[in-house]
């Protein structure tokens, strides 16, 4: 009866014999012991749906399903239980970008094609509604699953790839489940590691008899004693606050003071709440007012007032700009902490080779992350590679490190490979968010509409240490204008600690929410002039040539391309809107419009890129491509740059990295750069390389190149050349033939008063969203979302609409549902996302103004997408039941109060 | 590491119970979430394999619900229009995954305020039935569920299965919650109705999530009974107020709650009296 020895699982088919424990979770016995780590786990709790397993064809969660339930039962799981044609189609669509709810997709949607071979989209998104994902907003996942039977487009020819809706080259092994995640490379012998967190949001801490504890358990403790470097970070290196490991103080729940390494079997039955430490609990600051109010405790000695920094943008006066207006508006907003809610939970594993620390951990900044580790544990930075694992979601907040220093002092300590996976709780609990604001601003406009001037002031919760705080700070005021002439502008931002979780950086880096005070201060400025709120926002659109709010002088402005592009949606979906509203009845209609626009790359600082190629001995092409790709297509769209900029087929690239001992620096991820700026490195690289070839060959800029049996060959006209890479000499890079080259954007500081140019290239957009507002529930659905971006070139089309419709679903999130609160939203189903039944349909328009400085005139996306949504959708609630959200998340018990206050 | 029981039958397994405090496991869906370990904790009694617990049953005296019969099974099952919304409820428990593992008896003994089962079974008049090797006994479901959390339950004791006397006229189920799937509830109303000429004849209303246990609401449905649609429709605001107790949390203010409940109940039975359910 007790059930020991060995047991039978039918697997895929397969018979496979199991020795763990009946109780143990199935997700665990198929990763762990079975070494199916197609299977993913992102919560442990149901809620995300990523470790779906059919269990005798019906899917359920493989994490809450007993490895005892599952005996004498057929299993079927994506290593092998998927049919190749809904594989193929998830690759067709794109529909996997970071790929790590993709297994659960796939066994999700088998389950349902198996019953029913043509379902409708409402059948498919039910289906679908128990596996979250937080890259796609699902459309492109639903599309998959309903076309598996259309054909794969055919590969673009040599010199056409930048246009072409080519397939992710990664794409593969995220649809046949080999894609190897934070936690899925598991080395012989390594150690596991746990942290001892804070349960409090500010103590004083002394540890305990630790040895003895660790002793008595068989495991090895490291505190903050044993840090060898400098025990403190920060993604800037000037605010650098952060301790890996607080050594007698922590300012935030879920700072880790300690960390425990062991045999995995030891650690994992620990019970950390035994650990010896002795908290004395301080009150701690909860929210920025009281922090900023005399008196207060600091949370670090030298940010007097708990002041981080301050932004300022000012031009004219605009206070007298106000004074004079025809019709004035102001409004002020809140909005909540914001978790990223990847589906992948951070993770990795450590070890050394030789001398060289070795870090295999998602991320969405290997060099930055080999910097600070290195910093911290006193190494080298050439002592440090950092080796991204494929990263299941980031945006932003794997920016920063996390578990990097902590399994890297125990590799460099134990000799050991060490490994980390946070449980869901661990990593909501303990990495950066979304910055709450509190903002207020003022704008006016003269009787025909233009805007005369604007005052802004947000409040910034930056939480207990300066991650991308600062940047938070900078950005704001700079973008506070919306893409749209403010001749007079004062803005002004400042980061304030609390004992709250570290806000850092979240796709957008506070823009986001200064376009939600932003776009519902002119919505409120177009109803005040009497003026079509879309007609409104043209009238004051930034067009070529003009000055921003730096004063920097803008070409390739495309967001009147991109308003004039919804005139007719808008139109459309206002007459929609008046009709349903005209049968009467207590759900109501509304129709609303917002813009964005939003500086590629760092703000006014330098942030290069640096891109290698190569031609091996074998005749082979390697691209070193050092951008993380987070899912968000930064290894199909360089290369597809790189392949037109050399001229050859884009089948012909090798990817090489990123690996920090590989791949030349390219910087972070982040703020939507890496199209733009390793972009161009990217095209330079390819351009440099064709001259060479051109040179060698001696042939005009005419002559094709092809990669043909270990030669290269180029042809022009009637002549044809073949180099022999074999016959070249190697360089010092190991290539037969090789470039590298650096690309930095131009752009210069801000002075005191926030002129300059803060970045070299902008991207813009618009999106209309359509929603239903249920006047009593206070419910809203979103019903439609037309979106209009100019990209300057859509280098990738279906990678470019993958990344808006991901886009607005975080845009949805953050107006409807989105609200972290420490200690009591720190899991899945208390912190809710947008599920496959929450997102509207999605129609994008892609406008390309090509931007002078941009490769082939492109811009960045990433970020720029979810910026208008929320605003957007704000107005439509508005236009719909008179509502004025003044606090975001509006869910509905927020919408009804304020369709209440509206008309009582 | 604890035991994994897995009987064959269900007098095995109160034989067990019978010998000391054991962790039934049924689908799981609660139990796994309520522990961060890759093992359920303690000495567990698996009773998924109990083929007796699973399954609906027409008998002389009504119906009979095996504990252990999944959300799914419930969809599934052949039952009347009286049990149109507790079929309407388990197709809003969570996903299709926790659909397939989670159990009628696992919703009533994990007794959770927002449990969507249980508003269904009060309007369905429902009862349990709880087994041990000593004997079974009958429980009306307002005397099983006590509090959060709590429930009549001896340790001993399995829920067997649920007995529904009757299920006359229509039914159905609201569910309020902040997103499609995967939610759980902020407020939710069960309703049937027996009608007669456009009116009221026989009413069941039950409200979750806005007291501690779910309630049903006699003198709602006694106010009900004569009533038309204009009626229902004009129940006036605060008709709740003083009969529920909800709560402030992360979903929703007190006062919100219980104006969404009111609205749901005009909704529900509004609905029903227009034959639309
Ligand atoms: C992601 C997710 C979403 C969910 N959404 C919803 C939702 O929308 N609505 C909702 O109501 N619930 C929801 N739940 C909760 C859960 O799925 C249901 O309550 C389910 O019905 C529980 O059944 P189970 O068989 O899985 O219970 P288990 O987890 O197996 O058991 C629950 C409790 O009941 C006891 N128990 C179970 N069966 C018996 C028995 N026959 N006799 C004695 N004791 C028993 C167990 O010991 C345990 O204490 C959700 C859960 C998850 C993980
Ligand atoms: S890991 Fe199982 S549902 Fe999230
Ligand atoms: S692709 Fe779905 S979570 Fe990333």
């Amino acid at each position: 009866m007790k059930d020991a020895g060995l047991a039978s699982l039918s697997i895929n088919g397969r018979p496979v014999e199991v020795a763990s424990d009946p109780g143990r979770r199935l997700s665990d016995v198929l990763r762990e012991e079975l070494g199916l780590r197609g299977t993913k786990v992102g919560c442990d709790a149901g809620d995300c749906g990523a470790c779906t397993v059919l269990l005798d064809g019906a899917p359920v969660c493989a994490c809450l399903t007993p490895l005892g339930r599952a005996l004498g039962r057929e299993i079927a799981t994506v290593e092998g239980g998927v049919a190749e044609d809904l594989q193929a189609s998830f690759l067709r669509h794109g529909a996997a970008q970071c790929g790590i709810c993709t297994p659960g997709m796939l066994m999700a949607a088998s389950a349902l094609l198996t019953r029913n071979a043509r379902p409708s989209r409402g059948e498919v998104e039910a289906a679908l509604g128990g596996v979250l994902c937080r890259c796609t907003g699902y459309a492109k996942i639903v599309d998959a699953v309903m076309a598996t039977a259309t054909a794969a487009p055919a590969l673009p020819k040599a010199g056409a790839a930048v246009g072409a809706r080519v397939e992710r080259l990664d794409g593969r092994p995220k649809v046949d489940g080999s894609e190897s995640y934070g936690a899925d490379h598991v080395p012989e012998g390594a150690l596991l590691v746990r942290a001892v967190r804070s349960p409090h949001v500010a103590a004083r801490f002394a540890l305990g008899d630790i040895q003895s504890w660790a002793a008595r358990h068989g495991v090895q403790v490291f505190t903050a004693a044993d840090i060898p470097g400098e025990n403190r970070f920060s993604a800037i290196p000037a605010f650098a606050d952060q301790p890996a490991l607080a050594r007698d103080r922590v300012r935030m729940r879920g700072e880790a003071v300690a960390i425990v390494a062991g045999p995995p079997e030891v650690v994992e039955a620990l019970d950390l709440a035994t650990f010896p430490v002795d908290w004395s609990e301080d009150t701690g600051l909860r929210d920025p007012d009281s922090a900023e109010s005399a008196g207060a405790p600091q949370l670090h000695e030298d940010r007097g007032g708990n002041i981080l920094t301050r932004g300022l943008v000012r031009r004219g006066d605009a206070r007298a700009a106000l004074a004079g207006s025809a019709h004035l508006a102001e409004v002020e907003v809140r909005t909540s902490f914001v978790e990223h809610a990847y589906i992948e939970p951070e993770a990795g594993v450590a070890w050394m080779e030789g001398d060289v620390l070795v870090i295999r951990a998602c991320t969405q900044a290997p060099v930055m992350d080999r910097d600070e580790t290195a910093k911290i544990l006193a190494l080298p930075p050439e002592r440090v590679r950092i080796i991204p694992a494929a990263t299941g979601g980031g945006f932003g907040s794997k920016l920063d490190v996390s578990l990097q220093p902590l399994i890297g002092l125990v590799a460099l300590r134990s000799g050991r490979p060490a490994r980390m996976v946070y449980t869901r709780r661990e990593s909501m609990a303990s990495t950066t968010k979304r910055h709450p604001a509190h903002m207020q601003a003022r704008a006016g406009a003269d009787a025909t509409g233009r805007i005369t001037g604007m005052v802004f002031d947000g409040q910034f919760d930056t939480g207990a240490y300066a991650s991308w705080g600062p940047t938070v700070a900078v950005r704001v005021p700079v973008h506070a204008s919306g893409p749209y002439r403010v001749p007079a502008y004062d803005a002004r931002s400042r980061a304030v600690h609390t004992n709250n979780p570290v806000a850092g950086a979240f796709r957008g880096f506070g823009v986001p929410q200064a376009a939600v005070a932003q776009e519902t201060l002119f919505e409120d400025l177009a109803l005040a002039a009497g003026i079509d709120r879309l007609a409104f926002r043209r009238i004051n659109a930034l067009k070529d040539g003009d000055r921003s709010v730096c004063g920097q002088e803008l070409w390739g402005v495309g967001i009147d391309d991109c308003l004039a592009a919804l005139e007719g949606p808008w139109a459309q979906a206002l007459a929609e809107a008046e009709a349903a509203n005209a049968q009467g009845g207590r759900i109501r209609r509304g129709v609303g419009v917002a813009s964005c626009w939003y500086g590629c790359g760092n703000t006014g600082l330098p942030n290069p890129s640096t891109v290698r190629a190569g031609i091996t001995r074998e005749g082979r092409l390697r691209l070193h491509q050092g951008a993380t790709d987070i899912g968000q297509g930064a290894n199909t769209v360089i290369a597809q740059i790189f392949a037109d900029a050399l001229g050859v087929d884009l089948a012909s690239v090798e990817l090489i990295g990123p690996d920090t001992a590989l791949t030349p620096d390219c910087g972070k991820t982040s703020a939507s750069r890496q199209t733009f700026v390793t972009g161009k490195a990217a095209l330079l690289a390819g351009q440099a390389l064709r001259a060479r070839l051109l040179a060698l060959a001696n042939m005009g800029d005419e002559a094709s190149i092809a990669f043909e049996n270990g030669a290269v060959v180029l042809r022009e006209g009637a002549r044809s050349r073949r180099i022999a890479p074999a016959e070249l000499p190697l360089d010092v890079l190991g290539y037969a033939l090789s470039v590298e080259e650096t690309y930095d954007p131009p752009t210069s500081g801000l002075d005191a008063d926030g002129q300059g140019v803060p970045y070299a290239v902008y991207g813009y957009g618009a999106q209309v969203a359509e929603v239903a507002v249920d006047l009593d529930l206070g419910t809203v659905k979103v019903l439609r979302i037309t979106a209009a971006h100019d990209v300057g070139r859509a280098i990738n089309p279906a990678l470019a609409e993958g990344q808006i419709e991901g886009g607005i679903a975080q845009g949805l999130g953050m107006a409807l549902m989105e609200e972290y609160i420490p200690g009591r939203t720190e899991n899945l189903h208390d912190y809710l996302i947008p599920t496959t039944g929450d997102m509207p349909e999605v129609r994008s328009i892609l406008v390309e103004k090509p931007d002078p400085e941009g490769p082939l005139g492109a811009k960045g996306l990433g970020e720029h997408v979810l910026i208008p949504t929320a605003p957007a959708i704000l107005n439509a609630i508005r236009h719909a039941s008179g509502a004025r959200l003044t606090r975001l998340p509006a869910l509905p018990h927020r919408v009804r109060a304020a369709i209440r206050e509206a008309a009582p | 590491m604890g035991a994994y029981l897995q009987p064959r039958d269900l007098d095995e397994a109160l034989r067990h119970l019978a010998q000391g405090p054991l962790t039934v496991a049924a689908g799981c869906t609660d139990l796994f979430p309520a522990t961060e370990r890759q093992r359920l904790a303690g000495d567990v009694l698996d009773i998924s394999g109990l083929a007796g617990l699973r399954g609906v049953s027409r008998h002389a005296d009504g119906w009979r619900i095996g504990a252990g019969t999944t959300w799914s099974e419930v969809i599934a099952a052949d039952l009347p229009a009286g049990f149109d919304m507790l079929k309407a409820a388990a197709r809003e428990v969570g996903s299709v995954q926790i659909q397939n593992a989670g159990t009628l008896g696992g919703n009533l003994c994990n007794a959770s305020p927002a449990a969507d089962g249980v508003p269904p079974l009060l309007a369905l008049g429902a009862s349990v039935e709880l087994v041990s090797a000593s004997g079974a006994r009958v429980l009306p479901l307002e005397e099983f569920l006590i509090g959060p959390r709590r429930t009549a339950r001896r340790a001993q004791e399995l829920l067997s299965a649920v007995l529904v006397p009757e299920a006359a006229g229509a039914s159905t189920f609201r569910k309020l919650g902040a997103r499609r799937y995967l939610v759980i509830s902020i407020a939710m109303v069960a309703a049937r109705l027996v009608l007669r000429e456009g009116r009221i004849e026989r009413a069941w209303v039950a409200v979750g999530a806005c007291s501690p246990v779910a309630r049903r609401l006699g003198a709602l449905e006694a106010r009900l009974v004569g009533m038309g649609a204009a009626e229902v429709a004009g129940l006036e605001p605060g008709f709740l107020e003083g009969v529920l107790s909800p709560i402030a949390d992360v979903r929703g203010s007190a006062e919100y709650r219980l104006g969404a409940a009111e609205e749901l109940v005009r909704r529900s039975v509004g609905e029903l009296m227009e034959g639309r359910a």
